[in-house]
């Protein structure tokens, strides 16, 4: 026993093992701060976290064409889109219920601008068939089912077969059709028997009770409309041509090559447009030259926000360099014109970029006066890359020159005068001593500056012309104008991921540890 | 956005004690462009209509520009603070596809002209959309600088693509639609052809490269102010915008600005409703609504701003600028002597090949 008491864990006053109680406090510690900081926490993670991740989760996101046209999807699966035929008549026939239903909801036209970013023409192809779906001459079918049997007009009946799980699974396309356009006025308020029963329903029914097949209802009514149909066919009203009178697009295989296409509930196609891709029946293709522009965007982004980086540190070093050593007082005061244009508001100050640079502006005007310059023979300053540079240089400058001052602030002057009385030149000293001491502050400077320069799109677009834009001005298109808010999703998780491997590249190169803010 | 539904919110309990039996919300957030346009309608529908009952009170917005994506935004959170919202036809059509404007019935909710016809065939042609209640007809169309052309005023669309007898740099908008019809004019495609060319990829490859004789000339514009400056400052000889814009430009500033008229595009800008407005704002919506689109209020709007009414009956009784006091009908791009060839925006065609063509476009752009 004593043996064991000596070579078993060390103990605490309470008597339990000296490293489960060190483990408790630490914990007890862990979760005290982690209660302190919870509510940043929480805060990041519902302003910020969240929608980027629903944001992400939009560039994928297709639940729109499964959703509204369920059963043209299953239909489509049977179609095999390499042959070059459209699909037969039983696409047709899932289409037009969905759509009956779809444009009761009125979610056809929204169906149809989605797929209008994938192929020209499908926004009006829908708004111009829902507007003639109505008019199918699909009522012979609902005159013949009440004229087998009254009882069919009576909702009811309706109610009674279709509300029973067993009738829907096996008749599904009537059965679902009946749900999903009973579930419509439910949603209403209305009840089951007020609305009339409309031709689509009977036009299901006529699809689903044309074969004599057996089933296990034991309804009569199914059954008679079945046994009645095995005897005396009922007369029909083809779809094909009444679609293609509605919009001869219908007929066109492309239109039914995208809803296939277009069919999954996730799809990759925003992020394949995103990089100048498409999808086609062979897989992912490049899309015509004419029509590439987001990878060159993306590079020039880079590029130009490389430079604009580049520039700040040429112009911001030696400003930060006179800031941290001069006297406090005239420090201040220079330290104040760094800080005013921050209280100018970013259009203001872009603005008056575009005066300062333009063909007539003020720095053409004097460089013409004092003859460097020929009248007709202006520089172009400004609608091209050179507007945007010198316009972001401007703007970004102090968010170079405040890191890099405060790391300068704590270099002391003796450094360099140890290295000097040593022997060293001036540049030298400057070099080998000063120069490293400061790269933290140009890292943090770099990172603040770069990050900030890649997402900006107010400048650019109104100094940088055609050549001068971003990525992001292509990204507010899509969220504002074109409203294809997929693209722009995928658009903007790719530029987020390119800037978190630009920063990790970054991190491997100089080291994360590297960067100062200050002190 | 949080004060004006908290207002509206309080506004619907004094208006349901106010308005006995009215049910209709006492407060209005109205969304427009700001600017001159704004203000005219301030002045020639807004105010009247709040003189005429106590009680009411409304705000702007000037968000037209982001219309549709803060509508689709606030449609999907599930809090509409907007209750009527001024839009370009174009618009109103996606915000009609999308759901997110409600359908308009014109004979029953509009008010019938003066002569009793109905409000439907008063505003005609101009009801491009279920959801759609016009308002104005104005154009895109071109100025030129009076005393930068040389002897001969340009009064021909194809002056924009003749960079030998003008000279200089032209500004057009950073979007293929008007840009691609005029060119395709200029290279001598008919009126009538312009579209059904426009629809084949050798059409729109043709109009690029058309504009690709002038590309180097043309300063981009994305703002409507941008060319009435651009001609100012003498940085464009020539230059595309709204037909308003550079009215002020031209009688209010006195700049030496010329309107070149020919195949001026003509668009319309009007109302819509926003989809699932709870019912005593959507009372109140309707009532200025119809309203605001009455005969007379519309030609009133004419007194401050250089845009055709959008109803038949309206036209006959627009008069004098209200502080210039210069005729408005010879401004107007509806005037015969300005309407001699016109394009009418064609939004069928660009609903469905506005995201294609853009595409083509931009990329053209940024080679």
């Amino acid at each position: 026993m004593s043996d064991a008491t000596s070579s078993g864990p060390m103990l605490a006053a309470d008597g339990t093992p000296l490293k489960t109680s060190l483990a408790r406090s630490l914990r007890m510690r862990k979760l005290r701060a982690l209660m302190l900081i919870a509510p940043l926490l929480l805060f990041v993670l519902i302003t910020f976290i969240a929608p980027i991740l629903q944001m992400l989760l939009r560039s994928v996101e297709n639940q729109i064409v499964s959703d509204t046209l369920p059963e043209t999807v299953v239909a489509l699966e049977q179609w095999d889109a390499t042959t070059g035929d459209i699909p037969g008549e039983f696409a047709f026939e899932a289409i037009y219920l969905d759509l009956a239903i779809a444009v009761e909801q009125k979610l056809h036209t929204r169906l149809g601008s989605r797929l209008n970013y994938e192929e020209t023409g499908m926004a009006s192809l829908f708004r111009k068939s829902g507007r003639r779906i109505g008019r199918f001459d699909t009522d012979v079918y609902t005159d013949q089912f009440t004229d087998l049997n009254a009882a069919w007009e009576d909702p009811e009946t309706w109610y009674e077969i279709f509300g029973d799980e067993r009738n829907v699974a096996e008749l599904p396309l009537v059965g679902r059709s009946w749900q999903r356009w009973a579930a419509l006025f439910e949603a209403e308020g209305e009840t089951v028997g007020k609305r009339d029963l409309e031709d689509f329903l009977f036009a299901a029914l006529h699809y689903e009770t044309r074969q004599d097949r057996y089933i296990t209802s034991e309804n009569p009514l199914l059954l008679q409309a079945m046994r009645a149909q095995s005897e005396t066919p009922f007369e029909t009203s083809r779809l094909i041509p009444q679609f293609e009178d509605a919009d001869e697009d219908w007929l066109d295989h492309a239109v039914w090559q995208t809803i296939k296409t277009y069919s999954p509930r996730y799809t990759s196609g925003y992020f394949l447009n995103a990089i100048d891709m498409e999808k086609s029946p062979e897989g992912a293709v490049a899309k015509p030259e004419n029509l590439q522009i987001y990878i060159k965007l993306f590079w020039r982004t880079l590029f130009m926000s490389l430079v604009i980086t580049g520039s700040c540190i040429l112009l911001g070093y030696p400003v930060a360099w006179i800031l941290a050593n001069l006297p406090s007082r005239s420090a201040n005061l220079l330290l104040i014109l760094v800080l005013l244009p921050f209280w100018t508001s970013l259009l203001v100050r872009t603005s008056a970029w575009k005066v300062m640079l333009q063909d007539q502006g003020v720095i053409n005007n004097v460089l013409v006066w004092i003859g460097l310059v020929a009248e007709n023979d202006r520089l172009a300053l400004i609608n091209n890359q050179t507007g945007t540079i010198i316009a972001m240089t401007h703007i970004l400058l102090p968010f170079m020159i405040l890191p890099l001052y405060s790391v300068m602030k704590t270099i002391s002057p003796s450094y360099l005068r140890a290295a000097k009385s040593l022997g060293a030149t001036n540049w030298t000293a400057f070099w080998r001593v000063y120069f490293p001491q400061s790269v933290p502050g140009i890292g943090a400077g770099s990172i603040l500056v770069f990050i900030l320069a890649i997402g900006y799109y107010i400048t650019p677009e109104i100094v940088g012309g055609t050549s001068g834009i971003f990525i992001s001005n292509r990204i507010a298109y899509h969220i504002s104008s074109s409203l294809n808010w997929g693209l722009a999703a995928a658009l903007g998780a790719i530029l987020l991921v390119l800037v978190l491997g630009l920063y990790w590249c970054y991190d491997k190169i100089v080291g994360i540890d590297n960067v100062k803010l200050g002190g | 956005m949080k004060k004006t539904a908290l207002l509206a919110t309080s506004a619907i309990v004094v208006a349901s004690m106010a308005t006995a039996g009215g049910h209709m919300a006492s407060e209005m957030t109205l969304v427009s462009w700001g600017g001159a346009y704004q203000k005219s309608q301030d002045r020639a529908y807004a105010q009247p209509y709040a003189e005429m009952n106590d009680g009411f009170s409304y705000n702007w917005d000037e968000s037209s520009a982001e219309a549709v994506a803060k509508l689709r935004a606030m449609n999907e959170a599930g809090n509409i603070t907007w209750d009527l919202v001024d839009v370009v036809a174009a618009d109103a059509i996606r915000l009609c596809d999308e759901g997110l404007a409600m359908e308009i019935d014109a004979d029953e909710m509009l008010a019938a002209a003066p002569d009793g016809t109905s409000a439907s065939d008063d505003f005609g042609d101009l009801l491009v959309s279920d959801c759609f209640i016009p308002q104005i007809v104005y154009s895109t169309t071109f100025g030129y600088r009076t005393d930068l052309v040389g002897d001969t005023a340009p009064s021909d669309i194809c002056a924009v693509f003749d960079l030998e007898a003008y000279p200089g740099k032209r500004s057009l908008e950073k979007r293929p639609i008007n840009n691609m019809e005029w060119a395709l004019l200029c290279d001598g495609v008919a009126k009538k052809d312009v579209y059904d060319v426009l629809e084949t990829e050798e059409g729109q490859d043709q109009a690029l490269a058309k504009l690709d004789t002038i590309k180097d000339s043309v300063v981009w514009w994305s703002a409507g102010a941008d060319t009435p400056q651009l001609l100012a400052d003498g940085e464009v000889v020539m230059g595309s915008t709204y037909n308003g814009r550079l009215f002020s430009a031209i009688e209010e500033q006195s700049q030496p600005i010329g309107m070149l008229w020919d195949a001026q595009v003509f668009d319309l800008d009007g109302w819509i409703i926003p989809a699932g407005l709870p019912e005593d704002r959507l009372a109140r919506a309707l009532d200025f609504a119809k309203f605001a689109t009455d005969t007379q209020r519309l030609a009133d709007q004419a007194k401050y701003i250089s845009y055709g009414p959008a109803r038949a009956s309206s036209a006959p009784l627009v008069g004098d600028h209200a502080d210039l006091g210069i005729a408005m009908a010879p401004h107007m791009p509806t005037d015969p002597n300005n309407a001699k060839n016109t394009f009418l925006y064609n939004y069928e065609f660009w609903a469905d090949y506005r995201d294609d063509i853009d595409a083509k476009f931009q990329a053209w752009l940024a080679q």
